[in-house]
């Protein structure tokens, strides 16, 4: 077990997601930066879906119970255990007592804290992801606290330290900036509904990200991009991703704890291999929006898969050569 | 893809697909939109299928490499669908109008040139059908309100809206199921619980379902 001994912001309990409720109103919840969930339960071995801490906010501490492995992946952190320095996008080992404290983040959004085994909060509706709107999932459906005592799946792996390659440095973009993140989207139903002028407007816009911008979705300041007649839709499905246009031609992006439906226009959708850039982007930073084809989509999702499936077999290799050794 | 009378199909990214029916809001066509789902959610690669207000979402367990055929199989099964009737249960919830939770009900009022006693018995009065589910758990998106007390949705949604809110938006009544955001004028509450992710289907209501809402009390 672990024992949250301070907290800043809305930390919670976060595993890929809930992906098959839409039809009870239920949206996906989940890490925000699924990539680097993954890669953290990759370092582990743990089962990719395993339930991790997502920190937005620094700093945090926490206190382990007993021996066990852990890793921190997602935003660029400064953090050290027991006087030593934990670099990010690594696994380490905490003896019983230990105290873990992440100080600062010069980079990204989210951290993820992952433990070998996993975080043990029962599955509620196809997942461990805290669902906070209707409280449930997660930890109590609700943010960590101060005291919290969190269970964790006992794992007898004994794994040394090591570290992979992080997926922003892996799955770069030629055109980014360090302050300017550049995503793709596909557009969506409404985006004949703008003209021309405002189509281009909103492709070469420096999207500032406000203030306003959570989990429940990314509220964008910009020149203002409004179809050429108002459009109030009916109600219907949304995913995370969604860019929407309300009247004051602000876009939101859509994120993990949005609502599940929506009316408002929908001008582009984040394509799900850049959607955890999105959770990367900090606050006061810049967003750019670069058109991609449905195909390119894909092969944009088939590149995310490719690297970590080089994790899964690295991270394997090198137990594999521990194993040799030892024996 | 864009003809009138035609259907609209269009993305959601890589993730999923929005089928968009032509026609009226009214439950014939949400009766096709049923049956189409019903038929969707079993074709290979769909997770979900997702009816909104005389539409459909699919969620994709894998996205499919190319979209043609998918788009052509829902075009057919639109033209093919007969309404499906749903013998849903009838549901009878006790609402307090206005008072604290319910504290645009005058407003609402004003708006359409009614009294309150008039805007609480038109909003009683009919039986509401369970459209579709969504926005939040357990959230109903209802048919049926008389067009006489439309009110458009706020401008600026309040950050906080009572779990129960009974609620108007142009023209679509519902009842939150939680506390949260809304750009809905509540006009009263009742404290039904409509979700509780414990029971072995978390929502209480399903489409078909009907609704009739009680008045309890009346506060002026």
């Amino acid at each position: 077990m672990i024992e949250i001994l301070s907290v800043t912001g809305p930390a919670s309990v976060q595993d890929l997601g809930r992906f098959d409720q839409y039809r009870f109103g239920v949206g996906t919840s989940g890490a925000m930066d699924d990539v680097a969930l993954r890669a953290g339960n990759i370092l582990l071995g743990n089962d990719e879906n395993s339930a991790g801490i997502e920190i937005p906010m620094l700093p945090f501490k926490l206190r382990f119970g007993r021996d066990m492995a852990f890793a921190l992946t997602g935003a660029d952190v400064e953090a050290e255990i027991a006087g030593r320095v934990i670099p990010p996008w690594w696994r380490s080992h905490a003896r019983t007592g230990d105290i873990l404290t992440v100080k600062a983040m010069p980079r990204g959004a989210r951290s993820y804290l992952t433990f070998g085994g996993g975080i043990d909060v029962p599955m509620v509706l196809g997942s461990r992801s805290t669902q906070f709107r209707s409280e449930f999932g997660g930890w109590h459906g609700r943010p960590l606290q101060a005291g919290d005592i969190l269970p964790c799946t006992a794992s007898t792996a004994t794994i040394g330290e090591l570290g992979v390659e992080p997926a922003e440095i892996t799955l770069v973009r030629p055109n980014a900036t360090p302050d300017e993140t550049v995503v793709r989207v596909v557009i969506a139903g409404e985006y004949d509904g703008f003209a021309a002028t405002t189509q281009a407007l909103f492709w070469s816009s420096s999207w500032k990200i406000t203030p306003q911008s959570n989990r429940y979705g990314y509220r964008l300041q910009g020149p203002a991009v409004k179809p050429e007649v108002p459009i109030e839709k009916r109600s219907h499905g949304i995913v995370p991703g969604v860019i929407q246009i309300p009247p004051n031609g602000q876009p939101i992006i859509q994120m993990r704890d949005a609502q599940t439906s929506g009316g408002y226009p929908k001008i582009a959708t984040v394509i799900r291999a850049d959607l955890w850039r999105v959770g990367q982007a900090r606050l006061g930073g810049k967003l750019r929006f670069e058109q991609t084809a449905y195909t390119d989509a894909l092969a944009a999702e088939a590149e995310m898969s490719a690297y970590l499936d080089r994790l899964r077999t690295n991270v394997r290799l090198v137990e594999e050569t521990r194993t040799c050794r030892s024996s | 893809m864009t003809a009138p009378d035609r259907p609209r199909i269009s993305l959601l990214g890589t993730s999923a697909l929005l089928f968009e029916a032509p026609g009226a809001f009214d439950l014939p066509h949400q009766r096709r939109i049923w049956s189409l789902a019903a038929t969707a959610s079993k074709w290979p690669g769909i997770r979900e299928a997702i009816p909104g207000i005389t539409n459909l979402m699919l969620t994709f367990a894998t996205p499919p490499r190319e979209l043609d055929a998918l788009i052509a199989a829902l075009n057919d099964g639109w033209d093919a669908a007969e309404g499906l009737t749903i013998g849903g249960r009838e549901i009878r919830l006790p609402v307090t109008y206005g008072g604290e939770i319910g504290s645009s009900l005058q407003s609402v009022a004003d708006h359409c040139g009614l009294s309150v006693d008039d805007v609480v018995s038109i909003h009683a009065a009919p039986l509401y059908t369970v459209f579709a589910l969504g926005s939040h758990p357990g959230y109903c998106y209802l048919g049926g309100m008389d067009r006489r007390i439309t009110m458009p949705r706020r401008q600026t949604p309040l950050q906080r809206s009572a779990g129960g809110s009974v609620s108007i938006g142009g023209s679509q009544t519902g009842v939150s199921a939680s506390p949260g955001p809304s750009g809905w004028h509540a006009i009263g509450h009742t404290s039904w619980t409509f979700f509780d992710p414990s029971w072995p289907t978390p929502a209480a209501l399903a489409p078909g379902d009907t609704i009739r809402f009680e008045i309890e009390r009346v506060i002026r």
